[in-house]
């Protein structure tokens, strides 16, 4: 099989002839394969055209047709008397797509900032937001332009790839700083936001801002609402080629805060230049009318997307701006334990009346612990205990009741605990005990600990909000928990089981802190028949041999804490302020005093507080916009007159009008005028109000100009100068 | 005859039915040229209809020419365009980059595409002077490489793909109707698959790579040149039986289409005229393709047939890969349609393409018939 190959029958080479038939054949074959090219062609056009038609035919219409979300108008937060404390202001706005510029990014970059007039500064800030970008996401070029600037983007958009310019809403925040840290700020969804939402387009849609802090985040989708639509044809650059439709949006749902918006600025104002936190509440519905913390940021310039120089001003700063000091911040609570100490004593049998010899001190073990009044305050009792504070009188009792019984009492009293609050974060701090410890450091809870613990000191740390939850809970001796949503209903709070008595005879002592012979004398408030019940509070930060605790480098000064109810003998308000590095308790309880005055007459508050800030320079809100312009100078920027700081309210406190929301808005008004011409004196201009008259006395038709009133001048001479 | 006597014999010879089909392909091009500049006469449609009378003259003058002519320019015009080859080579490695045209000062020459009718009359003078037994040998095939290979090399180095698959394709259905063994159409077919990976790997651009990669995958790259795939496949599809109307296509009109005017101009009609209209245009090529056959089968001699018969799979290979390519069933290479698609160069040549034709058709009317 295999010795010979077979020889392969080779046909002819070809001829003449046999090309031409071949020729023929092969004709036949190219003109069968062209025309079967030409089926194909025509099969695959029909399954497009017609099979598939539907399909496509979608797809040019979502190329063609371009939807364009209206962002949707946020929901208000409004006071519990319906004052808004987060609104929205119509404005113009102009923001840009990066990802959308392409290669005209650096034209339209100087364009904007030509036609818009922004600084050096401004350029810097908006190059580092386009550069923190994604590409996708909407960066805010300039908010509230006039309609002469708007109108001159508009005009020059086809020129700007990418660049937005559209009739929007800012947040808007009247009392500005007074807020910040409550209802927190809103701004541009990152990439994380977005992506947790499924990459709903909504959230890169150019004006939209979402929820970013505070309560302004945990009620994201409640003040979201739904957005509208606007349905234009597009070229694929984006070119609008004519308007089809528009839908509107919904705006979202408002939401009614518990809190006095009134009370709130005016308790932020009154912590003046002073680090720290006042928290007052309802004790009878748990209620929360003020939560301010103090130094704070303003939420208006957050929402606009802050400068690289107020944001590091305001993170550099020792005070911490950035922390809500109500609810993050933990101190020793120094002696305000005691009155809860004093309950817990009680409830362990042992008699308010049974007194101690203070000679200065006790010795426990090996060890003297001096009570904070060197000399002594010779026998003393309970309520002698509360209101002298004295700390003897607690370290002998401590130490008879033990430990476990302070550490319960303390925990139901609301400290260590979390409230069901809608806020992201509560830090809830701690109350020491012998399995705490055991737990946490691994040793026997010992006499001296008990001895430190029954003054506040040692391993207890309180915030400010469960300072006035404690002070409501003593004072009412029920279970109030705190809340922030207003809501019709009274609630019925569970009682602690406390005889009446005895939650008398603490009230009694407490009031003596202030009314009698008690620590906090100058606390006593100008208001005929309502007493203030408090205890005072001062806690060291480092042992008496770095500090006294009272003056020297500001860190390193005692806190100082003051919680309080009134009226004592029927209480209807807690307050707790807490002053930190306030040199001690004398810091914390004229605040107090000052901010429950303001609950019975606002009148005479105010005047206190205008007094106060005529010292300090201003509101709290024209204190921020110095420190912003004294830090842009310092930075080596300019800025334009009123930068740092919404611009509609400072209008408006230049205008002399009353920002909504502040705490002069519940003043009369015969006050208020009083005040305005000294605000006018002292932000430097002359008398907005009184100019205003004066132009409309002057008899208007006067065609002849004058420097003064010029045609153009007239209408903002009132306002600018 | 009747008609004789009144009309001269010449024009009773001019092809006037396929000339017919050209004038209402060109013009219906034209058409969709007026809507794509969206709705006006400049800057394509009105250029369009007066390059195909310029052409069309160029085309009858060429058709008077006897086959000697052609004959004897066959390999002079074939070395002067291989020639030009080199030179655009050299302008574009002077400039820095790719080009693929001269300047000539009134146009921009692209030999490349002046290459496509000529390897077809040099390849049809080549196989009618070969001896019929010496097609089938590698000796008769070895000068149909090089002169194939040559002027491939040249424009495949531009870069230009897809004028070197035309150049490629046209030789290849020469040297098959010349006769040549089937076995080596499958062998070259079946090393030519083989070697696929290894070409795409080292004979391709980075950017002719990607447009192969998009083709067997547009999703792959939605922005990019899968792009160009999708928009064209929405404009077809969304177009319908009957289309959205003249001049409401808004595939084109706002700017999803690329090239709207050129290689995708297909798309562009489909979508205003629907599948009625891809089927109008489809009709005109059978037409013009039958004729293209029917003149080569007609030739009087080899020369003519192979001539006829290269031209007309010019003019098919440019129009079936163009469509192929707007409806998805092809890479994007950059083929305009014949008659429809805005621009010069491809124009003329398709346009040579059509007064080669129609001197094969006058030759096959005016001379005997011969066997070889």
């Amino acid at each position: 099989m295999f010795r010979r190959r077979k020889p392969r029958a080779s046909s002819p080479p070809p001829t003449g002839v046999s090309l031409q038939n071949a020729f023929d054949r092969r004709a036949v074959i190219l003109g069968s394969m062209q025309a079967g090219v030409g089926l194909l062609l025509v099969g695959r056009m029909a399954y497009l055209g017609v099979a598939e038609n539907e399909r496509w035919e979608v797809l040019s219409e979502s190329n063609r047709v371009n939807l364009a979300l209206i962002p949707p108008r946020r929901g208000a937060i409004v006071d519990r008397y319906g004052t808004p404390l987060a609104a929205n202001r119509a404005d113009f706005r102009v923001d840009l797509i990066p990802e959308r510029m392409g290669d005209a990014r650096e034209r339209s970059l100087d364009m904007l900032a030509k036609v818009l007039k922004l600084s050096d500064t401004e350029m810097t800030d908006l190059r580092d937001r386009i550069e923190q970008s994604t590409g996708f996401q909407t960066v805010e070029v300039a908010s509230n332009l006039d309609y002469d600037r708007f109108a001159a983007i508009s005009v020059r958009l086809p020129d700007m790839p990418g660049v937005v310019a559209q009739r929007g809403y800012t947040r808007n925040y009247p009392t500005g700083p007074a807020v910040g840290h409550l209802l927190g700020y809103v701004g541009t969804a990152d990439r994380e936001e977005y992506e947790a939402e499924g990459k709903d387009p909504l959230l890169v849609t150019p004006g939209f801002k979402i929820g970013k802090d505070g309560l302004e985040q945990q009620f994201e989708q409640r003040l979201r609402g739904e957005p509208g639509a606007r349905r234009t044809e597009v070229t694929a650059s984006g070119r609008i080629v004519r308007e089809l439709d528009t839908r509107e949006d919904t705006p979202g749902a408002p939401l009614r805060l518990t809190i006095d918006a009134a009370l709130q600025d005016y308790a932020a104002r009154r912590l003046g230049p002073e680090s720290g936190a006042v928290v007052v509440m309802d004790t009878v519905t748990g209620d929360l009318l003020a939560m301010a913390s103090m130094p704070s940021f303003d939420p208006n310039s957050f929402s606009d997307g802050i400068g690289r120089v107020e944001y590091s001003m305001l993170n550099e700063n020792e005070r911490k701006p950035l922390l809500d000091k109500t609810l993050r911040s933990l101190y020793p609570p120094g002696s305000t334990v005691k009155p809860g100490v004093a309950m817990a004593l009680m409830k362990a049998g042992i008699d308010p009346d049974e007194s101690v010899y203070c000679g200065g001190g006790l010795q426990v073990g090996n060890r003297y612990f001096r009570c904070w009044k060197r000399g002594g305050h010779g026998q003393v009792d309970m309520a002698k205990g509360i209101y002298q504070s004295c700390d003897t009188y607690f370290y002998y009792f401590a130490q008879r009741s033990g430990m476990e019984p302070i550490t319960a009492m303390l925990k139901r009293l609301g400290m260590g605990q979390e409230y069901p609050l809608p806020f992201i974060d509560q830090f809830y701090g701690t109350v020491p005990g012998p399995e705490w410890l055991k737990e946490k450091y691994g040793r026997e809870w010992q006499a001296y600990d008990t001895v430190n613990s029954t003054i506040g000191q040692g391993y207890m740390l309180i915030s400010p909000l469960q300072q006035c939850v404690m002070a409501a809970r003593i004072a009412m001796g029920r279970e109030v928990m705190p809340r922030i949503v207003q809501s019709d209903d009274v609630p019925d709070f569970q009682s602690l089981g406390f005889p009446q008595e005895n939650i008398d005879y603490v009230r009694q002592a407490m009031s003596d802190v202030v009314n009698g012979p008690g620590t906090a004398g100058r606390a006593r408030l100008p208001i005929d028949d309502v007493l203030l019940a408090g205890k005072t509070g001062t806690a060291q930060v480092v042992g008496l041999n770095y500090s006294d605790g009272k003056s020297g480098t500001w860190k390193y000064r005692d806190h100082g804490h003051f919680m309080c109810f009134a009226p004592f003998d029927n209480p209807r308000y807690a307050c707790a302020v807490t002053i930190q590095h306030g040199g001690g308790s004398g810091a914390a309880y004229p605040v107090a005093r000052d901010v429950l005055t303001f609950l019975y007459d606002p009148d005479k508050a105010l005047e206190m507080l205008h007094a106060f800030e005529r010292q300090w320079g201003g509101t709290a809100q024209q204190r921020l916009s110095a420190q912003y312009r004294a830090a842009a100078a310092a930075a080596g920027e300019t800025l334009p007159p009123g930068g740092g700081s919404a611009p509609g309210t400072v209008a408006a406190a230049r205008r002399g009008e009353p920002i909504q929301g502040s705490a002069e808005t519940r003043a009369s008004d015969s006050y208020f005028n009083a005040s305005a011409q000294d605000d006018g004196s002292t932000t430097g201009g002359a008398n907005p109000r009184g100019g205003a008259t004066s132009s409309t006395a002057t008899p208007a038709p006067t065609p002849a100009p004058s420097p003064t009133s010029s045609p153009t001048a007239a209408p903002t001479a009132g306002t600018t100068d | 005859m009747a008609a004789t006597a009144i009309v001269p014999e010449g024009l009773l010879r001019w092809p006037w039915k396929v000339s017919l089909v050209l004038l209402a392909l060109t013009g219906f091009g034209a058409a969709v040229l007026h809507s794509a500049a969206g709705g006006s006469w400049e800057p394509y449609a009105a250029k369009h209809l007066m390059r195909f009378g310029v052409f069309l003259v160029m085309a009858l003058v060429m058709s008077r020419f006897n086959d000697t002519v052609y004959r004897f320019m066959a390999y002079p015009a074939y070395v002067v365009l291989v020639f030009l080859l080199v030179v655009v080579e050299a302008i574009g490695f002077t400039g820095g980059g790719s080009q693929r045209w001269i300047d000539l000062g009134f146009m921009q020459l692209q030999p490349s595409e002046l290459m496509k009718p000529a390897i077809v009359i040099v390849l049809a003078r080549f196989f009618a002077t070969l001896p019929p037994g010496m097609v089938g040998t590698l000796r008769g095939i070895a000068p149909v490489a090089i002169l194939l290979g040559v002027p491939c090399s040249l424009v495949l180095m531009q870069p230009d793909l897809g004028t070197t698959l035309a150049i490629v394709a046209s030789g290849a259905v020469i040297v098959f109707m010349a006769g040549a063994p089937l076995k080596w159409f499958l062998v070259t077919g079946g090393v030519a698959l083989a070697a696929l990976p290894f070409a795409y790997q080292f004979a391709l651009s980075p950017y002719q790579q990607r447009r192969v990669t998009t083709f067997l995958d547009p999703a792959s790259d939605p922005l990019g040149k899968g792009y160009q795939i999708t928009q064209s496949k929405i404009a077809i599809g969304s177009g319908g039986l009957t289309g959205k109307g003249f001049g409401e296509g808004s595939q084109s009109h706002l700017a999803y289409l690329p090239e709207a005017h050129t290689d995708f101009i297909f798309a562009t009609m489909a979508e205003e005229w629907g599948v009625m209209g891809g089927v109008f245009v489809l009709m005109c090529y059978a037409l013009i393709l039958r004729w293209a056959l029917r003149v080569a089968g007609r030739a009087p001699h080899r020369f003519g047939r192979l001539m006829a018969v290269g031209m007309g799979f010019t003019i098919f290979f440019y129009a079936a890969v163009n469509m192929l390519m707007v409806m998805g069933f092809a890479p994007v290479v950059g083929i305009p349609l014949p008659f429809m698609s805005h621009g010069g160069s491809s124009m003329m040549t398709v346009m040579i393409c059509i007064g080669s034709l129609m001197a094969v058709d006058h030759w096959g009317k005016t001379q005997s018939r011969r066997r070889y």
